[in-house]
């Protein structure tokens, strides 16, 4: 029993924290949200310092197997939840500004960051469950946060709608799994899941391909992206940045997991799936942020595009290959959270400002502001010596090593034309002349956390290795994992 | 001092200068001239750092020299730099091309000084970094990494149409390199290494080599650029401020043919043997076409990016003529039109400078008002033509040499392709210097003062000098082209003796 408690305490501090944080805001006199925030990115450093302290220990599982514990959760869990105070922090200003400060926004981030802790952990399809929903709950209240605010609800109740479709989905594929297999655990589906006289049961598949439509939907990979550009305009702009980073990175992270155990055997049905979501999120990531005139609406569209090169990882199925999905994820992540510190300084005589446009001549007012989007933006192109070529180098590595040559090259085309529409806002805060758009400075928090993560995408190049060598380690834990156990 | 790391130096070195540009602080004015002076004496410092290393060059070994290596992102994706006979000579003329850039955009560039020379400062560390880089990972990372710059020098200080030419400039490049990339993570996984020296012993499969070649061919041929795919050249150039236009005609072409040299020669000799009919076809059309192209111009820019496209041709069907002369004449080609194509642009910019309009229509006359112009303009144009004496004549005639052992008709197309740009380059400066003064605002026009005088004597001290003495040149580049041509030709004979 103690050693199931040691394993989840990084859940544990986040769920106490929060409850404690809840308690906090409710009886507190004055106004407690500052302390309330302040507290939360407290317990969240904690949290991911508790799960740091696995990173090298051996895989370790609790709840008779129900929640594992190893160095790919480690890593992942580690990057989640600093992503997610990161997005705490950059969330003060602006809601305090547009009037949204209300304690529970914290609290309800800690729920979230609590369920994608234990969506990273999963190793049943109930815990699965149980992470995906609290997750989703808590986000699917944050996106509505403005209430007064007719997008912001509608946002809220078109990601609640189509989420529960989406779990409805998941949970019709777990049902069938189950029926078939007679477990819920990730291993014994494995064990179960075995190609008979070179195919694989029907039922088996039909529930795989459920599985798989519901996990898409959480990382918006098309064609189950329609959610994502209404709910990333419609939401305020500190929940949109949130939306694109730590939710995407635990989803990822989860998929990864329960293809590369679960489903380790099936792989020849799930690969051609997994290469059909790449090159299709790719291709419209590329193309339908083109015409886009709101920056938020573009970022959703090159998030979808991002996940599309993560999933060329992916579909390579190899260590390599998951290794080059945690590498894509954790610099996405950075590039995200970068871009809309930048986004979330867009203002004018105290309102927030979203169109592109309004970023023009950026460089002449202000310069550091352009200086930190142009560097996201290149960096999103994958652009040399940015981070985000690195992501896109090792992805790209491990499809060719997998023979997925059609895939690359279509993936590379398209990162030309994506580099079209990064380069546009480049062109617009550098080339065009100013408009004088933009005329609040950027708040102090904020500016810090973009040179931040800035610096780390220019200089990334210098010394990648550590990084490099977390996720190799992550990756070979959870391919080998089920490796020792196919060899059983 | 032996294990100092001299390439590293050179090549951060303008970073370094171009952090410290970053540190100034005052007015507007005090900016300006601290930005200038400290990219100027960056410059000057890179330069006279590469003469050393270019003087403790053992200019008679094939070897790579000055070699660095150290552990950086995979297993065999190393930090290895050093430099050959091949690109030593491509990194001095980098470094000596920059402070002339600066020079020229000393009272040319008022607006955004700052970053403009940050701009150049960093396009300057990218660029020689692909000339020293011994890792093709690195490589692209200095290749692709120069677009940044190059893209904001265009559509930030550029003229009208300097926006729809930034972006062509961009993806254009963009596009061919990434297919590129995904053959050199092909050649990562078969050899397990990205270290040019082990890439080039390798020999990779024949079936192999004609897709890699293909894909290193889609990059190095937009960045030549080639026929068909030249076209963002003229946009680029035209729109381009003097001081782009001279490092992208004397610096940026050449890494293609730097590109066929260092990676589609060794590694894929069978594809590039197979190919050669295809690549002297596009050299030839090249010559031919984009000459004629020229001679329509009415935008004295313009028509000398055409013309560098004409001698890009010399440049391809020399390198695929993979003989001594031809291999050779191909380098001495890029690295003296890198100096005659960027002295014809500063001439251009002089005159811009003054009337604001590159129009050959809108001059004539101008040997009347400045004859010191007018005599360094006829010198440029003679060596653009090949006029013998002159640095241009060498590269030509060694590159029509060695592709005439390999194909007569080639090389006979190119030789009429000297008669071709005589009629266009000697018309340009017809129209330009002699006659009457026809226009009024040419009546006040002033000659070129000592800074232009300053800028423009090295590139024609350079271009009589090695006209009249290529041997330096040819000497020092010699060990490393005969191996170069040595191992290609083994190649064949041990893959066509195997066949047969």
């Amino acid at each position: 029993m103690l050693n199931n408690l040691t394993l989840i305490l990084p859940e544990l501090i986040l769920f106490l924290g929060a409850m404690g944080l809840l308690m906090i805001g409710a009886f507190s006199k004055n106004d407690p949200t500052r302390t309330v925030d302040l507290g939360a990115v407290a317990i969240l450093a904690l949290a991911a310092a508790a799960a740091g302290s696995y990173a090298t220990d051996a895989p370790a599982s609790a709840f008779d197997g129900a929640f594992i514990m190893d160095s790919f959760a480690s890593l992942m869990k580690v990057l989640t939840f600093v992503a997610t105070g990161i997005a705490i922090l950059m969330s003060q200003s602006f809601l305090k500004l547009e009037k949204l400060a209300r304690f529970e926004y914290a609290v309800l981030l800690l729920l979230a960051a609590a369920g994608m802790g234990m969506m990273i952990s999963a190793n049943d399809l109930i815990s699965l469950y149980m992470g995906i929903e609290l997750q989703s709950l808590a986000l699917y209240v944050v996106a509505a946060i403005n209430r007064d605010s007719l997008r912001s609800t509608e946002a809220g109740l078109k990601y609640f709608v189509l989420g529960a479709l989406s779990s409805g989905m998941l949970l019709y594929g777990a049902s069938l799994i189950y029926g078939f297999s007679g477990s819920t655990n990730f291993n014994e589906i494995a064990a179960a899941f075995q190609p008979q006289g070179g195919q694989l049961p029907m039922a088996q598949v039909l529930g795989l391909v459920f599985l798989l439509a519901g996990l898409a939907f959480k990382i918006s990979a098309v064609p189950f992206h329609m959610w994502t550009p209404d709910v990333y305009e419609g939401a305020p702009t500190s929940v949109t940045a949130f939306f694109a980073s730590a939710p995407k990175l635990a989803g990822m992270a989860i998929f990864l997991r329960i293809m590369m155990t679960g489903f380790e055997n099936a792989l020849v049905a799930w690969q051609q799936i997994i290469i059909l979501l790449a090159a299709a999120s790719m291709v419209l990531g590329a193309f339908a942020a083109i015409g886009q005139q709101n920056i938020k609406r573009l970022m959703a569209y090159s998030s979808i595009g991002h996940m599309g090169f993560a999933l060329v990882g992916f579909a390579a199925a190899s260590e390599a290959g998951v290794a080059s999905v945690i590498l894509y994820m954790a610099l996405y992540v950075v590039m995200t959270l970068g871009t809309f510190a930048c986004i979330l300084s867009m203002r004018r005589d105290s309102g927030p400002v979203e169109r592109i446009d309004d970023l023009s001549g950026l460089s002449q007012t202000r310069p550091f502001m352009a200086f930190c989007l142009a560097v996201m933006m290149f960096s999103l192109a994958g652009i040399p010596p940015m981070a985000g070529f690195f992501g896109k180098l090792f992805v790209f590595r491990a499809a060719i090593d997998a023979g997925l040559y059609s895939l690359s090259i279509l993936g590379v085309l398209a990162s030309v034309v994506g580099a079209y529409y990064y380069l546009r806002i480049v062109k617009i805060m550098y080339l065009d002349a100013p408009a004088d758009e933009i005329n609040e400075p950027m708040p102090r928090e904020l500016s810090i956390l973009a040179g931040v993560m800035t610096a780390f995408t220019l200089l990334f190049f210098i010394y990648p290795a550590p990084l490099v060598e977390l996720a190799d380690m992550a990756s070979s834990v959870l391919v080998q994992s089920d490796l020792s156990l196919a060899a059983d | 001092m032996t294990d100092w790391p001299l390439l590293s130096t050179i090549t951060f070195l303008p970073l370094l200068g171009a952090l410290f540009i970053l540190l100034v602080r005052g007015d507007e004015e005090t900016i300006a001239a601290n930005s200038r002076a400290v990219a100027l004496w960056t410059s000057v410092v890179t330069l006279v750092l590469s003469l050393f290393m270019i003087s403790r060059f053992d200019g008679s070994s094939a070897d790579f020299q000055f070699v660095e290596r150290a552990s950086w992102l995979l297993p065999g994706i190393d930090y290895a730099m050093g430099v050959d006979g091949i690109s030593v000579l491509f990194v001095l003329l980098t470094t000596a091309l920059m402070p002339l850039c600066i020079l020229a955009s000393w009272h040319a560039i008022q607006n955004r000084v700052r970053e403009y020379m940050l701009a150049f400062l960093v396009l300057e560390t990218l660029m020689i970094g692909v000339f020293c880089a011994m890792d093709i990972i690195l490589f692209y990372l200095f290749f692709e990494g120069g677009l940044i710059p190059m893209f904001l020098i265009i559509g930030v200080w550029g003229g009208a149409r300097r926006i729809y030419a930034s972006f062509k400039f961009f993806l254009y490049t963009l596009i061919g390199s990434v297919l590129m990339l995904l053959a050199i993570l092909y050649m990562y996984w078969q050899t397990g290494t990205t270290f040019i020296p082990d890439l080039m012993s390798h020999g990779f499969d024949a079936s192999v080599q004609t897709w890699l070649w293909l894909a290193f061919f889609a990059s190095f041929a937009v960045k030549m650029p080639m026929w068909p795919v030249h076209t963002w050249l003229p946009d680029a150039h035209v729109e381009a401020p003097t001081a782009g236009s001279v490092i992208l005609a004397g610096v940026l072409l050449k890494m293609g043919g730097y590109g066929f040299l260092r990676f589609s020669l060794p590694m894929f000799p069978i594809a590039c043997d197979f190919f050669v009919p295809m690549v002297f076809a596009m050299s030839a059309i090249a010559i031919v076409y984009t000459s004629l192209v020229a001679f329509a111009q009415e935008d004295m820019k313009k028509l000398i990016a055409y013309s560098s496209v004409a001698h890009m041709g010399f440049v391809t069907m020399g390198i695929f003529a993979a003989t001594t002369q031809g291999v050779q004449g191909a380098v001495f080609q890029m690295l003296s039109h890198g100096w005659i194509s960027g002295a014809l642009f500063l001439c251009v910019g002089v005159v811009y400078d003054r009337m604001h309009t590159r129009e050959i229509a809108a001059y004539g006359g101008l040997a009347n008002r400045m004859p010191v112009y007018a005599s360094l303009f006829m010198l440029f144009t003679m060596a653009n033509v090949g006029l013998p004496g002159t640095s241009g004549f060498v590269g030509e005639f060694l590159t029509i040499l060695g592709a005439f052992q390999v194909s007569t008709w080639t090389a006979m197309f190119a030789a009429s392709g000297v008669i071709l740009s005589a009629v266009y380059a000697l018309s340009l400066y017809r129209r330009v210097a002699f006659g009457q003064i026809e226009h009024e605002g040419l009546q006040q026009i002033a000659d070129m003062d000592r800074r232009e005088i300053f800028i423009i004597a090295p590139l024609a001290a350079a271009t009589i000098m090695f006209g009249f003495w290529p041997m330096p040149i040819l000497e020092l580049t010699a060990p490393s082209i005969d191996a170069l041509v040595a191992a290609y030709q083994e190649a064949l004979a041990v893959h066509y003796g195997g066949a047969q």
